[in-house]
């Protein structure tokens, strides 16, 4: 390797071993990245389940977690690329803004909850209420979804290569769901929808940011709200 | 919020380090709960007798010449004191003969759990303390579970402290909380069940025996179990030779497994897994809602 390369990339990659740094120093680290700084790419070692690792990011910085992590990993992610080189525990990428973040295994319940925008792949399973509240973020899920997934989901796209689990998309709003598998049950006021051209569209283009081109949008169906619950109906009062 | 855990091993080479895998797991899970802490253990099965596990809030009073006093009333035992905890092995045919004996000689004590291996020691305070009390890292075995509390439905006690046994070798460990419990406890005592405390984990650990007493294995108890109960619930269970696992069908309570050729392994989050032996290639994977999971040494062998 030629040794101007290699100074560049010993000065350019920052590496934190949890086993002997605290978390807060890390997290500390990427909060003080200023806008413009070169310095942006971090590896995270021996991660062994640690909660809350690499949360409230605001820059474009590339982090790559070398094991599996606890809570709420990328939390309020902005910008950012976080890659989970084994499994995330629950809340992942909770409220994410922007950025992509990578969970390379599985992932526990509420991945990807409240997000506001950026791109969410999970390569392995998500457990129940993935994309929950989402608001704008869009998920691809290679494997299958747990239960009450997408619940009052309100903008944003889930697409699931796999099976979902019961009540998907219970009392949506506007997020948009795609199914490739089966459907355990569908949620109060979510229904199959047609898939129009505009989907089909959109599908391929989120297929391919997730580096699934190969896939192919005809194969999944897709579901919305039937916007019955949006208002009061004076019909339904009995049932409240 | 609770921390549970629970080893099963399949491979009798661990059996040794079992108090000290044990223990790992539960201090990592401090804090989950940092008010009690607990651990039933399934030692290695003695010829012919049996264990009670009793408590006394006055060890230096109660535990003094237990064993000559036994044996005066008719009740050859042996007697080993850990700290607050007093394990009494017997003849497994006088096992029966422990409780109304003690309840005239040493009317104070608490009986913690009893049958051919499980051991009980459970304590407030913190998972290291109470693991340093009883000494659990020397203990060996081939199963165990354990609980740190964070207390929400009763008293910060030793005997509100998991885990629960209300039937021989077996116990329970839970995380969440019951909302039917008091009805299901009333129904308990009419069929004949005792209770020591308020807690309502305590009612699921007496649903269980109940059933099993009934004729249903551990697994088929789960099972009825995900209908009769309502609440919460990441249950951990162990008998003498079985370890299972069930979740409500919310499963908003945390629960994450792992399985090697060499162990079962049960944590409420992946942290307290990570000093297993070969983690980094087990299966790990997140019990199913509503879902039955159980192991046994004899239906194995």
């Amino acid at each position: 390797m030629d040794a101007s390369v290699k100074r560049e990339s010993l000065e350019t990659m920052r590496v934190f071993d949890l086993a002997t740094t605290p978390l807060r120093a890390l997290n500390s680290a990427l909060h003080a990245i200023a806008p413009g700084t070169n310095d942006t790419n971090f590896e995270v070692v021996n991660p062994r389940g640690s909660h809350a690792v690499a949360v409230g990011i605001d820059q474009p910085v590339t982090v790559d977690v070398k094991g599996s992590v606890g809570y709420y990993c990328a939390g309020m992610n902005d910008g950012g690329t976080v890659t989970v080189h084994g499994s995330a525990g629950p809340g992942v990428a909770e409220n994410m803004m922007s950025g992509t973040v990578v969970i390379e295994g599985d992932a526990s319940q509420y991945a990807g909850a409240t997000g506001r925008g950026g791109l969410l792949v999970i390569k392995g399973n998500a457990a129940s209420r993935c994309g929950i509240s989402m608001k704008g973020i869009d998920i691809v899920v290679h494997g299958s979804i747990g239960h009450m997934s997408a619940f009052m989901g309100q903008s944003g796209h889930l697409v699931v290569l796999g099976d979902a689990g019961d009540a998907l998309g219970d009392s949506l709003y506007e997020a948009k769901l795609f199914v490739r598998g089966s459907v355990k049950s569908l949620g109060a006021d979510c229904i199959e929808k047609e898939m129009r051209p505009e989907h089909l569209q959109k599908l391929a283009e989120l297929l391919e940011k997730a580096g699934l081109k190969e896939v192919r949008p005809e194969e999944f169906k897709r579901y919305g709200s039937a916007r019955k619950l949006y208002n009061f109906n004076i019909d339904n009062a009995d049932a409240y | 919020m609770c921390g549970i855990v629970g080893l099963f091993l399949k491979d009798s080479r661990l059996e040794p380090q079992l108090g000290q895998l044990l223990s790992d797991m539960l201090i990592t899970m401090t804090d989950r709960g940092p008010d009690s802490a607990g651990i039933a253990i399934y030692g290695p099965s003695t010829d012919g007798r049996a264990k009670v596990t009793i408590q006394s809030a006055k060890p230096a009073v109660d535990f003094a010449n237990l064993e000559g006093d036994l044996a005066e009333a008719g009740l050859p035992a042996r007697v080993v004191v850990k700290s607050t905890h007093a394990i009494i092995a017997v003849a497994a045919a006088r096992l029966a003969d422990v409780r109304s004996v003690l309840a005239s000689l040493r009317p104070d004590v608490r009986i913690m759990g009893s049958g051919d291996s499980v051991e009980i020691y459970k304590e407030v305070g913190l998972p290291k303390d109470v693991v340093a009390r009883f000494d659990v890292r020397s203990m060996s075995g081939t199963h165990g579970i354990g609980h740190t509390r964070m207390a929400t439905e009763s008293a910060v006690t030793t005997l509100g402290a998991h885990p629960f046994s209300t039937g021989s070798d077996q116990c329970l460990v839970h995380n969440g909380s019951l909302s039917n419990h008091n009805n299901l406890r009333r129904d308990l005592i009419r069929e004949g069940m005792a209770f020591e405390t308020q807690n309502d984990s305590e009612v699921a650990a007496a649903y269980l025996t109940a059933e099993m007493a009934k004729g249903k294995d551990l697994g088929e108890a789960l099972t009825t179990a995900l209908d009769d109960l309502d609440g919460f619930f990441t249950f951990v269970v162990g008998t003498k030779s079985g370890f299972g696992v069930v979740r409500d069908p919310i499963a908003c309570k945390p629960a994450v497994m792992a399985e090697t050729d060499q162990y079962v392994a049960f944590g409420s989050e992946y942290r307290a897994l990570v000093n297993l032996p070969g983690i980094e290639d087990a299966r790990v994977w997140e019990p199913e809602p509503a879902t039955v999971y159980f192991w046994d040494h004899e239906k194995a062998a």
